[in-house]
């Protein structure tokens, strides 16, 4: 899991989770951001689990015992981040101002969560954050726009339209994505070497 | 940024609201339009009260879909400087005056799909000028008024037509007070709360918001903050190699204007903070008025906000 070191603006940074005096919790993680779950709900006062729900999105290794051991006063699991967030965009539309959204994991996880937050009028700066595992980006390719998930090298191939794409710190949270730009638009001949640098 | 770019206007009109407000229009006398606004914009308006050059921020309470003329509504404040007695008593129609072009400092986040307002007494000015933005934008809304009686309440026949039963008054005098902890905790995901009037009001919902747990990005608010007057002082400007008097009844940052030199503002109220001055050295105690210096900055005295900070005794300044 590697360290995020400073950048351009942009490019989003993370905190630690913290219990607020909020009247309920939204708290949204992956396996690799349970961990921060389960230092927030040890931090947090009596009461906390009784008005926070759980939303996990299960990977390698699995921590949804774990999860569902903190008591919360809803658990519910989603086969993967896609799957969680149309029930996450009701949940936005449904809560009312005062619930905490905490977001742990991935930086696509977090983005994702965060950006369907904002659809839903939350400003960014309203949800904590804090990242754990992967460093893996979304890119989305600013030739066709399309979105390459999971991506760990420098240079890499868009996965739509082919191009070899220079993974900038330029981040969209409209789009939840870095940006990726034709790295040998001069000469397609030119092929840098694609080294794994998002880990 | 300064009064530099300022506009010449005439008084159009003035009119009584009611016992203690009136409202002013400002029209160019060449009947140009003036510069394009947002609701919750400011003016500086420029007055030659005998020798003494006030400079008193106002928002604007007409619609920004209509530069023609701005108006702003004013409340007498007998206890005031005077700003708003010489508005009141000196002030009539055709009189030329110089205001500064508006700024904003309490503008709508306009991604909220939900704004809701809370106004105390002539705090409803800026969301004159919101509401009449959004029942064009389109935007949702919900407008809480307290007024200590109706009588007193500035605008309640337009508000009540402009925005229907998204109003809700509440009198002072008949026991009436908002029920904050009720309004804050039942607003949906992604409504922007926004509270302009008197300074204890804003405290209480900023700390009832903090208790509910809101977000501070979903906050705003405006001090209806005036320099207040005071003890006269005096300020020596270390760069400008001038010392100047502060009289009873003027600002500090009045009084360095009067003297000739050029000090950087905005809005002339304690909150943007583009006139922090640094202190170089004091004899005496800053009385700091200002809602931009934080409980550190000001422990530490090596900062003050001219436009209404005063002192005891004797300040030197870096200006």
């Amino acid at each position: 899991m590697g360290t995020i070191e400073p950048s351009i603006r942009s490019r989003p940074v993370y905190g630690t989770l913290a219990p607020t005096a909020a009247a309920a919790h939204l708290c949204i993680a992956d396996a690799a951001g349970a961990a921060a779950l389960l230092d927030l709900f040890a931090a947090a006062p009596a009461g906390f689990a009784d008005a926070a729900e759980i939303c996990y999105v299960p990977g390698e290794p699995d921590q949804s015992a774990a999860l569902q051991a903190l008591g919360a006063a809803r658990f519910h699991e989603s086969p993967s981040v896609f799957a969680l967030l149309p029930r996450l965009a009701r949940q936005f539309e449904r809560m009312s101002m005062g619930t905490q959204v905490y977001l742990a994991g991935s930086e696509s996880l977090i983005g994702l969560a965060m950006m369907t937050g904002m659809r839903a009028g939350l400003d960014y700066q309203a949800m904590q954050t804090e990242h754990r595992g992967t460093l893996a980006r979304r890119v989305q390719c600013v030739h066709c726009k399309g979105v390459t998930e999971r991506v760990t090298t420098q240079p890499v191939e868009c996965a739509h339209c082919g191009l070899l794409l220079l993974v900038r710190d330029h981040y969209s949270r409209r789009h939840a994505a870095f940006q990726g730009v034709n790295i040998n638009a001069e000469d397609p001949s030119e092929n840098p070497p694609m080294e794994e640098v998002f880990r | 940024m300064s009064l530099h770019a300022g506009i010449d206007v005439e008084v159009t009109d003035v009119v009584e609201l009611n016992a203690l407000v009136k409202r002013f229009h400002f029209a160019r006398p060449d009947g140009q339009p003036l510069p394009a606004f947002s609701g919750g914009s400011h003016i500086v308006i420029e007055m030659q009260d005998g020798t003494l050059r006030r400079r008193t921020p106002y928002s604007l309470s007409s619609s920004p879909f209509d530069t023609r003329d701005y108006q702003v509504s004013i409340r007498r404040d007998d206890q005031g400087r005077g700003g708003s007695l010489y508005m009141h008593r000196g002030v009539v129609a055709g009189t030329r005056m110089r205001i500064s072009p508006p700024a904003n400092l309490f503008p709508l986040d306009q991604r909220a799909p939900r704004h809701l307002m809370l106004a105390g007494g002539i705090g409803i000015t800026p969301f004159m000028a919101q509401t009449a933005q959004l029942a064009l934008t389109g935007g949702e809304c919900e407008l809480h008024y307290g007024v200590r009686n109706r009588s007193l309440g500035a605008y309640l026949d337009e508000l009540s037509a402009r925005l229907g039963p998204r109003l809700h008054v509440y009198e002072d005098e008949a026991g009436e007070r908002m029920d904050l902890d009720r309004l804050l905790s039942s607003q949906p995901t992604g409504t922007h709360l926004y509270v302009c009037g008197p300074t204890p009001m804003i405290e209480a919902v900023l700390a009832k918001a903090a208790k509910h747990a809101w977000p501070a990005a979903h906050l705003h608010y405006e001090h209806f903050a005036k320099a207040p007057p005071g003890e006269p002082f005096t300020v020596r400007l270390q760069a400008s190699d001038r010392t100047v008097e502060v009289g009873a009844e003027q600002s500090m940052l009045e009084a360095i204007e009067a003297a000739g030199v050029e000090a950087p503002y905005l809005c002339r109220g304690g909150a943007c903070g583009q006139c922090e001055t640094r202190v170089l050295s004091l004899e005496g105690e800053l009385l700091h008025a200002d809602h931009w210096l934080d409980e550190k900055e000001r422990a530490a005295g090596e900062k003050i906000m001219p436009c209404v900070s005063r002192c005891r005794g004797t300040v030197v300044l870096e200006r």
